[in-house]
């Protein structure tokens, strides 16, 4: 018996093998070409210019000491920012994962919109409510007397630190509120029952089974913040920075390449170094459980313990989250001349009869057109590669993993000017074609696909997979019938990501759009180029627009996610 | 999926506009973020020379030059806009460009010809100065700052935000006036000063102008790094035309940098004939008369016409800095580094 199920599970598993090759063919192929390859050339060019490797300046990193010092504050701002995201949004992933109330929905979709913002207009909205002359300063020298403005967020790391939670919080929300939603309630009843005091019981029984997902939300955050850019340059201001805005100030305006070559590479393999230990840790994180429908895990507000804790979480989000947003909508209407929509009614005019004019139905359509693609292209890359990392096929994943995971924490200047050199022959000529911003969009958007379902899979118990095999479902039928609509919502999650990733990308955008395909990013910055209070005006009643059709598209989302047949 | 994808990927790249089937051939100019032209100018170029002119935009000045040199191999485009004086050495080191001596050439300013071998022709400039918020000195009753030296006074301590000349073209021009005033022994000491006097140092010129200055946002300092031509934008962008601009540029002497722009045949332009006729048609005048109100830069042509918003609120600082590109780029990196350890650490 024994002996034959044995044989039945490697049968299995060669044949999992040559269909797990196929499966990342296609991502490793994408990867190549999109990744790899303009990167070795950029590389190529900046560090053995005359084709020889020129070791001077990878030891000009070290000899000063300043990139360690560098490399050490990116690091540490980034942890630091991981935690405090992962503590304001576990209590609020709790309430989503628990509970039933009115709004829940568009609450939990509106909680990303803050990911689309360009970092000018979050720091914009950050100063009208927190800077030195802004509401809440204003509002408590007015009350209280003070003299000078006493809460001064300007240029801290403080700052930096809230708009990295203000940024992320929906990562932590929207992956382990996901996965804690599947979780039966009776494991930490029966804990409690038996003895346990509800501390005990979060901590011995619940958080093991939910330490894939928190981990997997602490995984992108802290990437992204490792990578940060816009928030460090504007809200830290210039005596801050991340090893990424080092290779933008030496790429850009020191014009040394070496140097900003070095630095990626730096950055590339400390990433490669950090992710490996993570899938190390990952791999032995997963505790199976039979995902629950929603049916059972949620319950309706009753008591009013229920209701303290549901409304306080979303006031806390509204003001947490909503009010910078509310801040730049307020911004965007009032007009010297009080409340009005002139800002908006602006937009539609081309005064200056200027070739390079936007037109908002024009930006939004590119905006979302290339969202959508980008949300086809990253499904078609990290649906394969999440199936692909779920199962443990030893080295292959602790090196696929972190591989997969690079282009997350890559320098898009480094990126953008690989694709600039790299390609411009053809077949690969794809320098002046539209295809080329949904590309680059997708290297970032995908990862959060993969990170969004893999820890579902991972949980899914080999036992329910194996029954399916052994009834005589084909692989392929299992994956459909058993597996997806486990995984449905993540998958949707995952989707949400790209599509706001790609929507609020700036970036890798500014090298790579055409003036002919602008995106709203992109007219915003336009606006912002030159002064005038009708430029602040428009830049702000775009930004509004940008939050209400990324608003748009997550209800539509949603809608797709939970389908004619409701949800699982 | 697969299928809407490649059906995406088919309308993302397979549908380009009919360019060749109409036989019209194409000038590419490259550039950077701010570069601006009206409809009707550009039209009446397109006609008369049978041309198509597409624009693409890299990023600022520094990324959009960097790709070009990048890109020399396989040029993106025939004509690169935007170098600036600042720039320029590395510019024509990088032995990108073709010279073309125009005939327009006669009706430019010559202080602003840099090159001789006409690789690199001047198009427009501006001077790089601080800005002041008219309304916030007279409410004080403090008299406004009227030379770089008045800045580390006391009585401005606080005011004034200016941008990192490390990430910053404003930032780097205003470095640069420091330089040329103070002279190189001299002007560590000046921004010695300032630091003590509490400036404030930002990434940008959008966050320093719309972040930081209190005329245009609920910035809190009333002195800001920015251009001569500002309050020109401020009165034209404003809601309603006010009859004096909300802001004003200190222009008295050595307080400026003049930063000049140019243009150039890029080497290997696919129509290096068109794109001859691309720069005279940036030197002359129908172009030239657009620059202000488009880009607030004044325009190299002494021939063209002000428009009368600039003439009445836009100067032209008094005796600016002036560097030879030369010596910015032999010594701009080690003037930045010196100001980092001065100003940041």
């Amino acid at each position: 018996m024994d002996t034959g199920v044995d044989r039945d599970r490697a049968s299995v598993r060669t044949s999992g093998n040559h269909a797990a090759i196929l499966l990342v063919a296609l991502p490793l192929a994408f990867l190549g070409v999109f990744y790899f390859y303009p990167l070795f050339e950029i590389f190529s060019v900046s560090l053995a210019p005359a084709g020889q490797l020129d070791p001077g300046n990878i030891t000009a990193l070290f000899s000063t000491g300043s990139s360690l010092r560098i490399l050490w504050f990116t690091t540490w701002q980034a942890a630091l920012s991981t935690v405090l995201t992962v503590t304001l949004a576990l209590p609020a992933a709790y309430v989503f994962a628990r509970y039933r109330f009115p709004g829940k929905s568009l609450i939990q979709s509106c909680t990303a919109i803050p990911f689309v913002l360009p970092s000018v207009v979050v720091a914009a909205a950050f100063s009208a409510l927190l800077g030195d002359r802004g509401l809440v300063n204003e509002w408590l020298m007015g009350i209280w007397g003070f003299s000078a403005p006493p809460i001064r967020l300007d240029q801290s790391i403080a700052f930096i630190l809230t708009a990295h939670v203000f940024y992320n919080f929906t990562v932590v929300l929207r992956i382990v509120g996901g996965f804690w939603s599947r979780l039966h309630p009776g494991l930490s009843h029966a804990a409690q029952v038996l003895g346990a005091s509800p501390w005990q019981a979060f901590w011995k029984v619940t958080f093991p089974i939910l330490r894939p997902g928190i981990m997997a939300a602490s995984l992108l955050v802290f990437i992204f913040c490792f990578s940060s850019f816009g928030v460090i340059l504007i809200l830290g201001g210039p005596r801050y920075a991340t090893v990424e805005v080092a290779i933008y100030r030496q790429a850009m305006h020191l014009f040394n390449l070496p140097m900003a070559a070095a630095l990626s590479l730096l950055q590339i393999c400390f990433m490669f170094a950090f992710m490996w230990v993570y899938t190390r840790l990952q791999r032995s994180a997963s505790v199976p459980f039979t995902p629950e429908s929603l049916k059972t895990t949620q319950r309706d507000i009753v008591s009013n313990t229920d209701r303290v804790m549901v409304w306080g979480t979303v006031f806390f989000m509204l003001v947490f989250l909503g009010s910078p947003l509310l801040a730049l909508v307020v911004r965007s209407l009032s007009t010297g001349s009080g409340m009005s929509l002139l800002y908006y009614r602006s937009l539609f005019e081309n005064a200056g009869q200027s070739v390079f004019y936007i037109q908002p139905a024009l930006a939004i359509g590119y905006s979302v057109g290339f969202a959508l693609v980008t949300l086809a292209m990253s499904l078609c890359i990290g649906l394969p590669v999440a199936i692909f990392l779920s199962r443990d096929r030893g080295r292959a994943t602790s090196l696929l993993d972190p591989l997969f995971m690079l282009p997350l924490a890559t320098s898009s200047v480094t990126l953008g000017f690989g694709y600039i050199i790299a390609l411009d022959e053809p077949p690969l000529n794809l320098r002046a074609s539209l295809i080329i911003v949904p590309l680059a969009h997708t290297l970032v958007a995908y990862p959060f696909v993969v990170r969004s379902i893999l820890p579902g899979l991972r949980s899914i118990p080999a036992h329910i997979r194996e029954s399916a095999l052994l009834l005589g479902a084909a692989p392929g039928k299992v994956w459909w019938k058993v597996v997806a609509p486990m995984v449905r919502r993540s998958l949707a999650v995952g989707a949400v990501f790209a599509f706001t990733v790609s929507i609020g990308e700036f970036g890798a955008t500014i090298f790579l759009a055409r003036p002919e395909t602008p995106t709203v990013p992109l007219a915003i910055y336009r606006f912002l180029g030159q002064p005038g209070a009708m430029n602040y005006g428009q830049a702000m009643a775009m930004s509004t627009i940008l939050m209400l059709v990324t608003a748009a598209g997550f209800l539509f989302l949603e809608k797709l996610r939970t389908g004619p047949e409701g949800e699982f | 999926m697969l299928s809407v994808l490649l059906a995406a990927g088919c309308f993302l790249t397979g549908c380009p506009k009919n360019d060749a089937a109409t036989e019209v051939p194409v000038v590419t100019v490259m550039t950077h973020d701010s570069f601006d032209i009206g409809k009707e100018v550009l039209d009446m170029f397109e006609k008369e020379h049978g041309v198509r002119l597409r624009f693409l935009k890299s990023g600022d000045a520094g990324a959009a030059l960097n790709q070009a040199i990048l890109s020399s191999e396989h040029p993106l485009a025939d004509i690169f806009y935007g170098v600036d004086n600042t720039f320029m050495s590395r510019a024509l080191a990088a032995d990108i460009f073709v010279p073309y001596s125009s005939p327009l050439l006669s009706s430019i300013d010559e202080s602003l010809v840099l090159d001789k071998n006409h690789r690199l022709v001047p198009v427009d400039y501006g001077d790089v100065c601080v800005n002041y918020d008219r309304a916030w000195f007279e409410l004080k009753g403090i008299p406004v700052p009227e030379s770089l030296g008045d800045l580390i006074r006391p009585e401005y301590s606080g005011l004034l935000v200016v941008e990192n000349p490390a990430t910053s073209s404003p930032g780097l021009a205003f470095l640069l006036a420091t330089v040329g005033t103070f002279g190189e022994d001299g002007f560590v000491e000046f921004w010695q000063a300032l630091k003590n006097n509490h400036v404030l140092v930002t990434d940008g010129w959008e966050d320093a102008y719309w972040g930081k200055f209190s005329a245009a946002s609920k910035g809190g300092r009333p002195l800001v790094v920015s251009y001569a031509a500002s309050p020109a934008a401020e009165v034209y962008f404003a809601e309603k035309p006010p009859e004096t601009a909300p802001t004003a540029a200190m222009t008295g002497s050595g307080a400026a940098f003049r930063q000049i722009e140019f243009a150039g045949i890029l080497k290997g332009a696919r129509q290096p004939e068109l794109a001859r006729r691309v720069i005279d048609f940036l030197l002359d005048t129908p172009f030239q008369q657009e620059i202000p109100l488009k880009m607030f830069m004044f325009p190299a042509n002494r021939n063209a016409r002000l428009p009368e918003v600039f003439t009445e609120h836009a100067r032209l600082a008094h005796g600016p800095v002036v560097l030879s590109p030369e010596i910015i780029a032999e010594k701009r990196d080690a003037w930045i580094r010196a100001w980092t350890e001065t100003v940041l650490q």
